[in-house]
């Protein structure tokens, strides 16, 4: 009882919100009634029983991709007034693609033929005492591993073709080497010396940044990142 | 070698673990807070806080109306406005301080000929209105009458250094 | 009466009711006292005392500061969206409630103990940026729009190297159940065999929830405090809520995956007369101290290499140990349910 109010009222908010995105003014609105739907769409998960999907919805669809859909959204701040100028211009054709897409979509839905056991799969009872996330791992890492492993790699490659396309290491691009920032120690920059009172440190070699003109001095240290005390004769600390 | 070296001791985090050890040293540490309302802490000489117009032993104020406070003042916080007084000794008759200009530089009092106008110790004179914040004559004046022996004591003590 | 609240519709719902109050004030408590404790060990690394004036050790100092947040005025920006202004706090503040309803404070003790339960608090996780990026877009001011950037970057980013943490950990349990995940800990703490995993995780952790050294979100002294600049009163309230909560269930997860939960740390006669809540809540004070101990200890990151950390570092370590994990596993024969 208490299963079907619940399926009913979640089917209505996924509708909805369905249609809510495409008829939303706003863009940013539209993303969020999309992860509305995902939501509602776990939830139809949950109330079938299948938990690990559910939540593999949550984590993939509303957690990672619609946060990088909201991003984008967010960023080009889509002007839609500006998008539907044409629309009396070219509703036609638009009416035109969107009755030949229909139509398809018809014919295959008319000819859409169930297995001839499909009927009794789905009034077989679940195996009892194997949750399905387990359920699920055994058949895809069982009899479809070769499919579940391919797509990864398709995937993969995807990305790295993405990387490939878009990564250009310009000759102007500040790069910084974040491995040698972080290993340069105290030593290497600092000199510590110990200098009479008043005596200045052009006598002990120096460690002013030596002058275009002049010989640079045999001293390791000189010149050591300490241009700011250029011209002081003070010891530093 | 010296890479792997490094390598090795980033992955072993030994300066952040040196750095959390030191803040754990420090949380038993003995804390320096001073409870400030019940305690507070030692005020040298030189403080400078709230101001004061002093007077001399004999109820005589000390200010002779030479405005060099008011010309030295970077801030521009003091307004002098004087009369000869009628047993004809020259004498302010207004001596306003705004407060909330003042930048407590203590030029007035080195400029004092007569250390009439001094900055005392007193730091605790927050008021709830900008008004309050004006100070005039008499409020100076009243300041010094209040705070006299410890402004006289600060100026003794830091005489030899004048 | 027990019939009652297992057998009846009504009871049912009630029963969860009175559960989720009798986790939820607690909890709420906590978060109060656990600012209240920053502020404590903050000073006290700073060599200061620390709130100490509003009652006896200041340990009222919590309520006068919620009181304070209560008086002041709500300002809604002009320029803003009214209602996802108003959504992103509440959001923030209410996801950190909700992923408690799977935590097991003891054996059995769990509002809803199910089969997914760490995929549920994953799930919940990952939809904290919501509330960070909804109130940054619609702040409608410049600096909560890039909080809001960084912050949706950055936890995007360390929820990865954390979810192959969490898989090498399911790989040593064979169960997505909190409750199974912890009994499984029974011999040895997982934090011992898989200590590289569990500093991955805890720095992980404080990524997710925008805490220093990872702060960059809020980044005071560049961006203002990030996403919630036009936060005012109790919007600002929930968010900082959220935020604690959120501290306190990254503690909590911590210590179910790697700290053995409710268990004793000896399975012995004086340490098991302890209730486990006793020693659930004690785990999560020493997580939440490192959680000070770090704000109190490094200089916030820059941004890069906050980046770099997530996917140049902790990314390829999280799985080659994994792989590791997995291959020894299957080696000695340690896998569970095999």
């Amino acid at each position: 009882m208490i299963t079907a109010i619940l399926f009913y009222l979640f089917a209505a908010i996924l509708l909805g919100s369905a249609t809510m995105v495409v008829s939303s003014r706003n863009p940013v609105h539209s993303v969020l009634f999309l992860i509305l739907a995902f939501f509602n769409a776990a939830a139809l998960f949950l109330i079938a029983g299948a938990e690990f999907l559910a939540m593999i919805l949550v984590i993939v669809y509303v957690g990672a991709v619609a946060v990088l859909f909201l991003f984008v959204v967010m960023m080009l701040d889509v002007d839609f007034e500006d998008l539907r100028k044409g629309v009396q211009r070219y509703w036609i054709a638009g009416a035109t693609v969107g009755a030949v897409l229909f139509i398809e979509l018809a014919a295959v839905l008319g000819g859409w033929k169930l297995a001839p056991s499909a009927e009794q799969l789905r009034t077989s009872p679940v195996p009892s005492g194997v949750s399905n996330t387990q359920a699920l791992g055994r058949i895809l890492y069982t009899d479809y591993v070769f499919l579940f492993q391919t797509a990864g790699l398709i995937l993969m490659v995807a990305m790295i073709g993405a990387i490939v396309l878009t990564l250009r290491d310009r000759k102007t691009s500040r790069h910084q080497n974040i491995r040698t920032q972080t290993e340069r120690a105290v030593s290497e920059t600092l000199q510590m010396m110990s200098l009479s009172l008043g005596a200045g440190t052009t006598a002990s070699g120096g460690y002013l940044r030596p002058k275009e003109t002049e010989p640079e001095p045999a001293d390791a240290h000189a010149g050591h990142g300490h241009d700011d005390h250029g011209g002081h004769g003070h010891g530093h600390h | 070698m010296a890479f792997l070296d490094r390598t090795a001791r980033s992955f072993v985090l030994g300066e952040l673990v040196a750095g959390m050890a030191l803040t754990l040293r420090y949380f038993f540490k003995p804390k320096v807070t001073i409870n400030y309302p019940y305690e507070k802490g030692p005020i040298s000489p030189r403080f400078k806080g709230e101001h004061a117009l002093r007077r001399y032993p004999n109820g005589e104020e000390r200010c002779i109306a030479c405005k060099l406070c008011e010309a030295i003042c970077p801030a521009q916080a003091i307004t002098i406005e004087a009369e000869p007084r009628d047993d004809g000794s020259r004498r302010t008759t207004r001596y306003d301080i705004d407060m909330t200009k003042c930048i407590y530089c203590g030029l007035c009092e080195e400029a004092c000929p007569v250390d009439a106008i001094v900055e005392g110790p007193n730091f605790e004179f927050a008021t709830e209105t900008r008004e309050e914040l004006m100070y005039n004559k008499d409020k100076l004046l009243a300041n010094g009458d209040r705070w006299e022996p410890e402004l006289a004591r600060r100026l003794e003590l830091d005489a030899p250094y004048r | 009466m027990y019939d009652f609240f297992h057998n009846t519709d009504i009871g049912i719902v009630l029963l969860t009711f009175i559960e989720a109050l009798a986790l939820l004030v607690p909890l709420l408590i906590g978060v109060a006292y656990l600012t209240y404790a920053e502020r404590k060990v903050l000073a006290a690394m700073q060599l200061r005392k620390g709130p100490n004036v509003v009652g006896p050790f200041g340990l009222a100092q919590p309520f006068a500061d919620a009181l304070k947040m209560l008086m002041k005025e709500t300002i809604i920006p002009s320029g803003s969206n009214r209602l996802l202004f108003l959504m992103g706090p509440m959001l923030t503040f209410m996801l950190a409630m909700l992923a408690w309803a799977v935590i097991p404070v003891n054996d059995g003790w769990a509002i809803a103990d199910i089969n997914v339960g760490i995929l549920y608090l994953f799930a919940i996780s990952s939809l904290g940026v919501y509330g960070i990026i909804i109130a940054g877009w619609a702040s409608n001011s410049k600096y909560a729009f890039l909080g809001a950037l960084r912050s949706a970057a950055q936890m995007v980013s360390y929820e990865v190297s954390m979810g192959f943490v969490l898989v090498t950990v399911l790989l040593c349990v064979g169960s997505l159940n909190l409750t199974d995940i912890v009994r499984a800990q029974q011999t040895v703490w997982f934090c011992i065999p898989l200590f590289p995993m569990f500093v991955v995780f805890f720095i992980s952790t404080l990524a997710e929830t925008n805490r220093s050294p990872f702060d960059l979100p809020e980044g005071e002294s560049e961006i203002v405090a990030g996403f919630f600049v036009e936060y005012s009163s109790m919007s600002f309230a929930l968010f900082f809520l959220g935020e604690y909560a959120n501290m306190i269930l990254m503690s909590a997860l911590t210590t179910i995956l790697f700290l053995g939960g409710w268990l004793a740390p000896f399975n012995m006669e004086p340490f098991t007369w302890i209730p486990g809540v006793v020693w659930f809540v004690l785990k999560i004070c020493v997580v939440l101290f490192f959680f000070l101990w770090t704000r109190a200890t490094f200089p916030r990151y820059r941004y890069d290499q906050l980046m770099r950390l997530g996917w140049k570092v902790f990314l390829p370590l999280s799985l080659v140990w994994l792989v590791l994990t997995a291959g020894a596993l299957m080696a000695f024969g340690w896998l569970p349910n095999a």
